[in-house]
C-alpha cells in the first residue's frame, strides 16, 4: 500500500471540505503516515475466501408501516440552522460569480 | 441523613430508601446539584459537565415525590437523578458533543433512551463531558477543556466518556449513560473505578445518539456498581422502530442475573491475546487475584485464543474514522451549529463549508476524517476498507470459536492504568492503544462490562477487569461481574471508592444561583 503525503492530505482535505492551513497539512501527512502504516497489516490479514462484515448482527428487511410517522415540523427542523428565510434554509451562493 | 450520606449510596439502595419514603427525591437530587456545585468547576475541578439541568431536575424530582406520596405506583428508579453523555440528543438542554461546532445548539427532539429516562421520571442532572464526537481515550479532545480523574486530578478520566465515568466516580450522579464505539464507557470506567457496560449491538436504541461509527456504537450504562448498570440497561434497552439496527430482544432479567450470586460450574476464558505483554505489571496482577477469586467460587477458568484480535485495532482504525467521515459530512454550515465565513475572497456554499469545518472541529476529528476519507477512496478502498471488514469476520470467528469453549470471557479492560492529562495528547498512535483490549467487542457486537479490579500496586490507581458474553447474552456479564464484585469488595472491606482520596470542596453557594450559572 502506498504511503500518504502532504500532497494526498491536502486533496483529501478538499473532498472532506475541510480548509487547511500549511502548518496543518505538514503535521497532518506526517500523523498520518504513521498512523496509515501501523494499519497496514490488515490487508494481509484475510485472504479472499473470507467474506467481509459490515454490521455485527445482521437484520434483514427492517421495514415500518408505509404512514407518515415520526417528523419535525419544518420550525422544528429550521431551530438549529444557522441562517433561515421563508421556513427554508438559507445557503450561501452555490456558484461562484464569474 | 446527611447529604454527603445521600450521594455515596448505591442508585439501588436510593431507589430503596425513596420507596420507604426515608428520603425524597428532591432531597437527592438537591445533594447531588450541591456536590456537583462544590466539586466539578474552577481550574481544578472534576469538569464533569458541560450542563447543569437544576431547574429541570429539581422539578422531576418534586413531581416524583408527589406521585409516591399520592400512593401512585413508580418505576423502581423513579426519583433516582442520572447524567447523560453529551453526545445524547435532549430537549430543553443543550447538546455539543463535546465540539465547538454544536456550540449551543438544542436538539429539537430527544433520543429514545432520554424518552425513557422521562418515562421512569429519573431526573437528568445535567449533560457530561466528552472527547469531540467521542473520539478519543483520554477526554483530552473536548472543546470544552479536559474532565480530571476523581482518584487524581493531573491524570485523565478514560475517554470518550470521561465525563459520565467522573461524574459517578466523584458522586456527582449516581448513574450516568455514556456511548461506547471502541470502549468509550468501559476504558474510563476502568481508570475511574467504576462500572460501565457496552450492551449487545442492537440491545439499546442509538436513535438521538450522534453518530461517529454507526457499525460500532452503542448506548449503555455507567454506575458504581454492578447491579446499578443492571437495573439502568433494563430501563434504556428493548427494541425501538426509530433506530432500523435496534434488536426485538425484551431488555428484563438483567438485574436478576445480577442479584443471583453464583458462578459456580461456569466456565470462564483467559483470553491469551489480551494480557502479558504490553499490560502494566499492577494492571496484570489485579487481573490474575480477580481469576483466582472466581477459581474460589467454583468457576473454571481455561485459556482461550484469539488470534486475530492482533488485527482488531488496526481493522477499527479503518472501519470507524470511514463512517466517522460520513456521518460527520452533515455538519456543513447549513442545516444546525457553526457556519464560519471565510476571510477574503468569494461566498460560495463550498467556501463556508470548508471554513465552517476548520473552525468548528478540533485535531483528531479532521484527523479521523482524513483517514476516514482516505480508506474510502478510489484505488484503497478493497484494501483498506475492504480488508477491515473482512478482519470483522475474522474476529467474530474467534469469538464463536472462544464462546464455544466457555460462558464467558474475561481480561484486563485497560492495557494501564490512568495516564498523566497531555502525556499521550500528540501522539495519536500511543492513545489509540488504549482500547486495544476493548475494541473486538465492538467489531463482533458482543456485550462487554467492566468492573473495578482492585488498585496497581506501581500507582495505587484503579484497574479495570472486563467481561465479554456471546451477543444477546448481556445477563451473563450481569451474574459474573456481580459475583466478583461482591467477593472483592469483601477483601477490601467496602467499595472501592471508599479508598480515593476525598475531593477538595469548594464553598457551596445557595444552589439556585450556583448550580444554575454552573456552566
Amino acid at each position: 500500500m502506498a504511503a500518504i503525503n502532504r500532497e494526498d492530505v491536502a486533496h483529501l482535505a478538499q473532498l472532506a471540505h475541510i480548509e487547511m492551513s500549511d502548518d496543518e497539512l505538514d503535521r497532518m501527512a506526517n500523523e498520518l503516515a504513521v498512523i496509515v502504516d501501523s494499519v497496514k497489516s490488515v490487508s494481509e490479514a484475510a485472504g479472499d475466501d473470507i467474506p467481509a462484515t459490515s454490521h455485527p448482527i445482521p437484520l434483514t428487511n427492517v421495514m415500518r408501516e408505509d404512514v407518515v410517522g415520526h417528523v419535525l415540523t419544518a420550525e422544528e427542523a429550521l431551530s438549529g440552522a444557522p441562517d433561515a428565510q421563508d421556513g427554508r434554509f438559507k445557503v450561501p451562493a452555490i456558484l461562484e460569480e464569474s | 441523613m446527611s447529604a454527603t450520606d445521600l450521594i455515596r449510596f448505591s442508585a439501588a439502595d436510593m431507589a430503596a430508601k425513596l420507596a420507604a419514603g426515608e428520603i425524597t427525591s428532591v432531597q437527592l437530587v438537591q445533594a447531588h446539584l450541591d456536590r456537583i456545585a462544590a466539586v466539578d468547576g474552577g481550574d481544578r475541578g472534576v469538569n464533569a459537565f458541560l450542563h447543569v439541568n437544576a431547574e429541570e431536575a429539581l422539578a422531576v424530582a418534586a413531581d416524583v415525590d408527589a406521585r409516591r406520596a399520592a400512593g401512585e405506583e413508580l418505576h423502581e428508579l423513579a426519583g433516582v437523578p442520572i447524567a447523560v453523555k453529551d453526545l445524547i440528543v435532549t430537549k430543553g438542554q443543550p447538546t455539543t458533543a463535546g465540539s465547538k461546532i454544536l456550540e449551543g445548539w438544542m436538539s429539537p427532539y430527544d433520543a429514545t433512551v432520554v424518552k425513557k429516562l422521562r418515562a421512569a421520571r429519573m431526573p437528568i442532572l445535567g449533560k457530561t463531558n466528552l472527547d469531540e464526537f467521542a473520539m478519543g481515550s483520554s477526554t483530552e479532545h473536548s472543546a470544552y477543556g479536559p474532565t480530571r480523574n476523581p482518584w487524581d486530578l493531573d491524570r485523565i478520566p478514560g475517554g470518550s466518556g470521561g465525563g459520565s465515568a467522573a461524574a459517578v466516580a466523584a458522586f456527582e450522579a449516581p448513574l450516568a449513560l455514556g456511548t461506547d464505539t471502541g470502549g468509550s464507557i468501559r476504558q474510563p470506567g476502568a481508570v475511574t473505578g467504576t462500572v460501565g457496560v457496552k450492551p449487545t449491538y442492537g440491545a439499546v436504541s442509538r436513535y438521538g445518539a450522534i453518530a461517529m461509527a454507526s457499525s460500532l456504537d452503542q448506548i449503555g450504562p455507567v454506575s458504581r456498581t454492578v447491579l446499578d448498570s443492571a437495573l439502568l440497561q433494563e430501563v434504556i434497552g428493548g427494541h425501538d422502530p426509530f433506530d432500523s439496527t435496534s434488536l426485538t430482544d425484551p431488555s428484563t432479567g438483567l438485574a436478576d442475573a445480577a442479584r443471583l450470586g453464583n458462578v459456580a460450574g461456569m466456565k470462564i476464558g483467559i483470553i491469551k491475546e489480551l494480557h502479558g505483554e504490553g499490560y502494566q505489571a499492577g494492571v496484570e496482577n489485579r487481573f490474575n487475584e480477580s481469576l483466582e477469586l472466581l477459581r474460589g467460587a467454583g468457576a473454571e477458568i481455561i485459556e482461550v485464543s484469539c488470534p486475530n484480535f492482533g488485527y482488531a485495532l488496526g481493522a477499527y482504525y479503518l472501519i470507524m474514522p470511514s463512517e466517522a467521515s460520513s456521518n460527520l459530512a452533515k455538519f456543513d454550515g447549513v442545516r444546525f451549529g457553526l457556519r464560519t465565513l471565510p476571510t477574503e475572497g468569494p461566498l460560495t456554499i463550498e467556501r463556508v463549508m470548508g471554513a465552517t469545518r476548520a473552525a468548528g472541529f478540533g485535531d483528531e476529528v479532521k484527523r479521523r476524517i482524513i483517514l476516514g476519507t482516505y480508506a474510502l477512496s478510489a484505488g484503497y478502498y478493497d484494501a483498506y476498507y475492504g480488508s477491515a471488514q473482512k478482519v470483522r469476520t475474522l474476529i467474530q470467528r474467534d469469538f464463536a470459536a472462544a464462546f464455544a469453549q466457555v460462558d464467558v470471557l474475561i481480561s484486563p479492560t485497560a492495557p494501564t492504568t490512568a495516564f498523566k492529562l497531555g502525556e499521550k495528547l500528540n501522539d495519536p498512535l500511543a492513545m489509540y492503544l488504549n482500547d486495544v483490549a476493548t475494541i473486538p467487542a465492538n467489531m463482533a457486537g458482543v456485550p462487554g462490562l467492566t468492573l473495578p479490579g482492585g488498585l496497581a500496586d506501581e500507582d495505587g490507581l484503579p484497574v479495570g477487569i472486563q467481561l465479554l458474553a456471546p451477543a444477546r447474552e448481556d445477563a451473563r456479564l450481569y451474574r459474573v461481574g456481580a459475583v466478583l464484585e461482591s467477593l472483592l469488595e469483601a477483601q477490601w472491606g467496602g467499595p472501592i471508592l471508599d479508598q480515593a482520596p476525598p475531593l477538595a470542596e469548594s464553598v457551596v453557594e445557595p444552589v439556585e444561583t450556583a448550580a444554575k450559572e454552573a456552566k
